[in-house]
This record gives structure tokens, sequence and C-alpha cells, in this order.
């Protein structure tokens, strides 16, 4: 299976045929295969243009606002009594989270290759805006496949996604959710392969998303390097991050994998608990298989039918996760754990009262295990939390789960 | 290879001077006995191959019509082994007509994939077809399938160029689907022009038969492309009719006039 072994190295994957191990591939439709070999020559050669690179710099900084701040969350860190607890604030991005990183470097490479269309799949939403963004500054039309009860909880998106240009497509297959729209994504794309780039918005896919979408978002881990190293003059103790498919995690942990003294940990979605089916944590509670281009841990039944995930959050409510932490939780490098409904709530509101920070209910989750590790360190330890999204879009949801908006100003 | 179901039915087909008839439905769609009963009344109404769809919860390279099916299939209780079941019950009353089965890839891997050709080699399966399996990833399943008989079947594309067609009949047997439209299962039209360049060009590398599908809805358009191709494969205008039992029961009649138009536009037999 796998032609080519992976050097002896964590950051060493994929192999040429974007296998992590056993994970990842290019499981798609025959249709599909000449267009990915097509799209991982045209990254491979952009990769390595400086004028590329050049322009993804460019925008980054004057579009996008990059560098986003490290920025010491003090108040946080007395609360918990323990480590030194830093946020990478990815949340101020334009846009308000990581995902514009990812949307900048795809649509500079739809244009480079002359595709005329944009498609793409969202969760909670984030990653949709994101490619609105893009499309409307780019000015190339846009189709966003979002799961019917998504839409229903992220109204504010779809909104803003609409605002922008772009055409929001209800997928009310399945339960409606991303795994839903994933699908109806890469059908329009198979019917529509001359003239359309999918921007595919986590680490996962077929071969060579998954690794072109972390090297995208590797700006976030390379910028953590250097802001650590100038606050505190060594590298983190710790680097904690949630994991959806797990695009912004990569990018945080990516650059620091060959530190063997940094600790990491993946927090996936518990939802009402690993026990049920109620959850969205492939890695703690999925095994192995197939879908959507890739072999990565998925939620699925004995008949390898693929279950619904659940989670409060909409951008972690999704069934599988991507290929490298897939070979990351086997190898060992990376510590995978999973937060409940309850406890990304918890921090939620702890976040808001202490740091006047709303954070997205998906970094909530990360804010959740800080809280349970920070405490137990000493004074000297650093943990660098990816705080990768705002929580605007969250705040219907946040008050449905805490007794309605009256509930939340009075407590 | 020869002396498999598939070559024996492409041979007659070829002394027939006509394209095969090839009928797809999914296995336990609407549910287990009334798929076996609508499976059986398929080659005596003149289907001359079986695809047997594996219900899966995400079939990405399908249309509406089918991925109803697939979910009606699910919620009815099939699975992997009521998949294989179907097919054992159908061999015992027919022991001639070929059947392919159809699908993605996850429910054979969790099932095991050598568990899986052996039990279905013993079912009596003579194809496999795995949608989400291209070439470059199909290496753990391919010398499996050879070694039991079990023809891997490929698809081609209208995407596929003549670079990576030889990768594509590196190891492929029985025939080839060729697939018609740029798109998923029973949405476009297929273009017979198109149809009937694309297909000359395959001849020039292969001398498999070679089967088009995915769009061919009634028996106009099987007429047309019939003279192209070896085999015709229709398989959404089938599965939008299963469900409902007023619809179920124009089945055998749409199948006996897809048989005829193929029937009655021979091209000429070559030998």
């Amino acid at each position: 299976m796998n032609k080519t072994p992976l050097s002896n190295r964590f950051d060493g994957g994929p192999d040429e045929g974007g296998h992590f191990g056993i994970f990842g591939g290019r499981f798609v439709a025959e249709t599909l295969m000449p267009l990915i070999l097509d799209l991982e020559k045209a990254y491979d050669t952009a990769k390595e243009d400086e004028s590329f690179q050049r322009e993804l710099r460019d925008f980054s900084s004057h579009y996008a606002g990059r560098p986003s701040p490290l920025y010491f969350a003090e108040r946080l860190s007395e609360h918990l009594g323990g480590a030194k607890v830093y946020f990478k604030r990815d949340e101020l991005n334009h846009t308000g989270s990581h995902k514009i990183n990812n949307c900048l470097g795809q649509i500079l490479l739809a244009r480079r290759m002359g595709k005329a269309r944009i498609i793409a799949e969202t969760g909670a939403g984030q990653h949709g805006v994101a490619v609105a963004t893009v499309c409307a500054r780019f000015n190339l039309p846009c189709r966003v496949y979002m799961g019917a009860k998504d839409i229903t909880r992220q109204k504010p998106n779809v909104f803003r996604m609409r605002l922008l240009g772009a055409e929001v497509v209800a997928v009310e297959s399945g339960a409606g959710t991303l795994k839903d729209a994933m699908n109806e994504a890469l059908r329009d794309w198979v019917a529509n392969v001359e003239n359309t780039f999918y921007i595919i918005g986590t680490a996962a896919g077929p071969h060579p998303y998954p690794a072109m979408v972390r090297d995208f978002q590797s700006v976030i881990g390379k910028e953590v390097r250097e802001q650590i190293v100038e606050r505190e003059g060594r590298l983190p103790d710790s680097l904690v991050a949630c994991i959806g498919g797990g695009s912004n995690a990569l990018g945080l942990f990516h650059p620091f994998l060959q530190d063997e003294a940094v600790h990491m940990f993946g927090v996936e979605a518990g939802g009402h608990g690993l026990e049920g089916d109620a959850h969205s944590a492939s890695l703690s509670g999925g095994k192995p298989g197939v879908l959507h281009g890739n072999r990565t841990y998925l939620l699925q039944n004995g008949d390898g039918q693929i279950l619904e995930g659940h989670s409060i959050s909409a951008g972690l409510d999704y069934p599988g996760v991507g290929p490298e932490h897939a070979w990351l939780k086997d190898n060992g490098r990376v510590s995978y754990v999973a937060v409940g409904d309850d406890e990304a709530l918890e921090a939620f509101h702890l976040c808001a009262r202490l740091e006047g920070i709303l954070p997205a209910l998906e970094p909530s989750h990360a804010l959740a295990h800080v809280c349970k590790i920070a405490p137990e360190s000493s004074r000297e330890h650093l943990i660098v939390m990816n705080l990768c999204g705002r929580g605007d879009k969250d705040i219907f949801t946040v008050a449905e789960h805490s007794g309605g908006m009256d509930g939340v100003v009075d407590s | 290879m020869s002396g498999t179901r598939i070559d024996k039915r492409f041979e007659e087909l070829q002394k027939q001077g006509r394209a095969g008839l090839v009928t797809f439905l999914v296995a336990g769609d609407p549910d287990f006995d009334t798929c076996l009963e609508c499976l059986r009344t398929l080659p005596e109404n003149g289907a001359d191959i079986i695809e047997l769809g594996m219900p899966f919860s995400d079939p990405m390279a399908d249309g509406p019509a089918i991925q109803a099916g697939s979910t009606r299939a699910l919620q009815n209780g099939a699975s992997m082994p009521r998949t294989l079941e179907l097919l054992q019950r159908f061999r015992a009353g027919d022991s001639t007509t070929p059947v392919v089965l159809m699908g993605y890839y996850n429910p054979v891997y969790i099932y095991g994939v050598e568990r899986f050709l052996d039990d279905a080699a013993e079912a009596g399966v003579d194809g496999l077809i795995l949608v989400d399996l291209p070439p470059e990833e199909s290496g753990e399943i391919l010398p499996g399938a050879q070694k039991r008989g079990i023809d891997f079947i490929r698809l081609v594309t209208p995407t596929t160029d003549s670079a990576r067609l030889p990768a594509i009949l590196d190891g492929a047997s029985g025939f080839l689907y060729y697939v018609s439209i740029v798109g998923i299962t029973g949405t476009k039209a297929p273009d017979t022009g198109r149809v009937s360049k694309s297909i000359e060009a395959l001849r020039q590398h292969s001398r498999l038969p070679v089967a088009v599908g995915f769009g061919i809805r009634n028996a106009e358009q099987a007429g047309a492309l019939g003279p192209l191709a070896d085999g015709i494969v229709v398989g959404s205008a089938l599965v939008e009719r299963i469900a409902d039992p007023e619809t179920r029961s124009g089945i055998p009649g749409l199948v006996a006039e897809l048989a005829g138009a193929l029937r009655s536009r021979n091209r000429k037999a070559t030998s």
C-alpha cells in the first residue's frame, strides 16, 4: 500500500501516494482522479514558487491581519492556579477564525489553475464565510453546501455568506450536518470537474488536501514559535487545540512535531459522553475506515455505515478526522482527549468573564481541557492554546443552553 | 481467464451481435424479500447481467435515486451479511446470470477484505466494482479478487486520458465500465457522439467488453447507445420505481422494453 516509507520524522508525511502510515490516500471516484493529480502537481509547483508564497504572505498580512497576537491570559491563569496560559488569537483574523489562512492559499492556487468556479462545504459556517470572502475578493462565483440542521443553528453565518455574494445550498440528506454537506460538495465536483475548484476546509479529504491545508495552516505554529520565544525565551511545554477535521490543531502542532519536549493535546467533541453515539470524537471513540477520499478514524457501526456525530459545536460535528491526526494518534506523538458539551459551555462562560473574549464553541472545547491540565501544572509550565474562532456566531446556541438570554445576563 | 459467467455471457452476446442489458438494484431495497423477488424477475425479462449495490450510508458518486435506495435498504435492515445472503438466495435459483457487487470500499474494509472475498465467492459473485477505490488504492484487494476468480471491474470516465488509461487497465478483467457522463448516477443524459468517440478510443487499448452506464434511463437511450457498446447499464430508473408497489409492478415491463431495444438494434456480430 505504501509506495515510499515515511521518513523517520513525525513531520515527514505524507508519502508520495498521500499516505500517513495506513491513513490518508486517494479514495475517490475515477472521474476525480485526473483532477486530483493535477491539483497535486499545481500545488507542488506553487509551493516552491517564491511569487506564490510572496502573494500569500502579502494577503495574509494586509487582508487577513496576520500575524495574530499571542496573548498571555493572565486572569485565567491566576484563576486556574497553575500553568501560564497563552492564547494564539486566530479568532482576530479577518472573518473571525483560522479558516481564512487556508482559503487564501487555495483561492490563489485556484486562480493559478485558471478555475472559474469555487465550491465548498461548511459546518459551523466559519469555513463557508472565509470561502465566500475570498471569492468576493477575487471575483469568483461561489457555492457553499451546508447541512440543513447547521443552517438553522448557525444563521448569522448563513446571512454573512449571502451578503458576500455566495450561494448557500441547504443539504437535507442524512442528518443535515457537515458530513452530508461534504458528500454533496463532492457530487457537485464530480459533475463540474472542468471548471470547478473545491476548497476543502479542513486537513482531510483525498491527497493532496490534508497536506496542503496543513501547510497553509502551519503559519499558526510558525508564528507561535517566534512569539513565545520572544516572550518567554523558550518553547512552550504544552499545546492545546480542538479537533473537528483538525486543521487548526495541525496548523499549531506541525511546526513543533520534532520538538520532543513539547506536549500536544488534541481535544475532540465528547458531546453527551463517549459511552453512547452522541459525540464527535472519532479518534477516541471510532475506528479506521474510508470516507470522503481518505482512510482515517471514523464513527461507524459494525457494518461500516457512518454514524452521525453530535456536538453542541457545529464545527466539530463530523464523524471523521484528518488522516495525519489518525497517524499521530497511532504513533503516540499527540494525546487525543474528549471534552463534553457541558464542559465546553462552562469554559465559554469562564473565558467571557475572565478575559473579555467570547470564544467560539469549538476552541471552548480546547479551553475546557486547558482548565483540566493547567491547575495540575507548575507556575513555570507554558501552555499555548489555539483560540481559533470567535464566539459571536454561537451566542444564540449558548443562550439556549444557558436558560435563555435572560439567564445568561442575570446569573 | 475464460469460463467465468461474465466471459461466457459476453461471448454469447457477441454471437448474438448485440449489447447486453445490465440492471442495477440496491441489495435489500426496499426490503430483503421484495428485492429478492424483484431480482428474480430481471433475467426472465431480458436482463443479461445483474449489478447489486452494496448499501452505504454515504454514496458520494450516486444521485438522489440511488441515495434514497441505499437509505431505504439500511433502514430496513440491510447489511453486508444480508447482501451476501441475498446474492446466495438469488444464485440458488439462477446459476448462469452473472452478478456484480457494486459499492463503496468502507463496508468491505470493515467486513474484512479477505473474509469478504471468501464469502462473496462462496455466495456466487462474479465481479466487483468499488467506486471509490481507484488503481492507486486497490492493491489491498485486487490480488485477492484475482486469486478467487472474481473480476475486478474498473471504471473509465470522460476525464480519463491516455496517460492514465494504462493504470486503469492494469489488472482490469471481466468488462470495463464506461461512465458516460461527467457526474453522479442518474442525473445527466449521455451524449451519444461523445460516448461513441470515447469507446472507440478505449477499444484501441483494451479487448475487454465495454459496458456504458450512469444516466441511461429509457429504451430510446439504450437503443441509441446499444450498437456502440457491449453492455448498457440501467440503475436509477429501476431503483426509483422499486419503493412504491404501484411503480414497482412496472419494473418487469421496463426491463423487457430496454432489452427489446437492445435486441432490435443489433450491431454487426464480430467474430
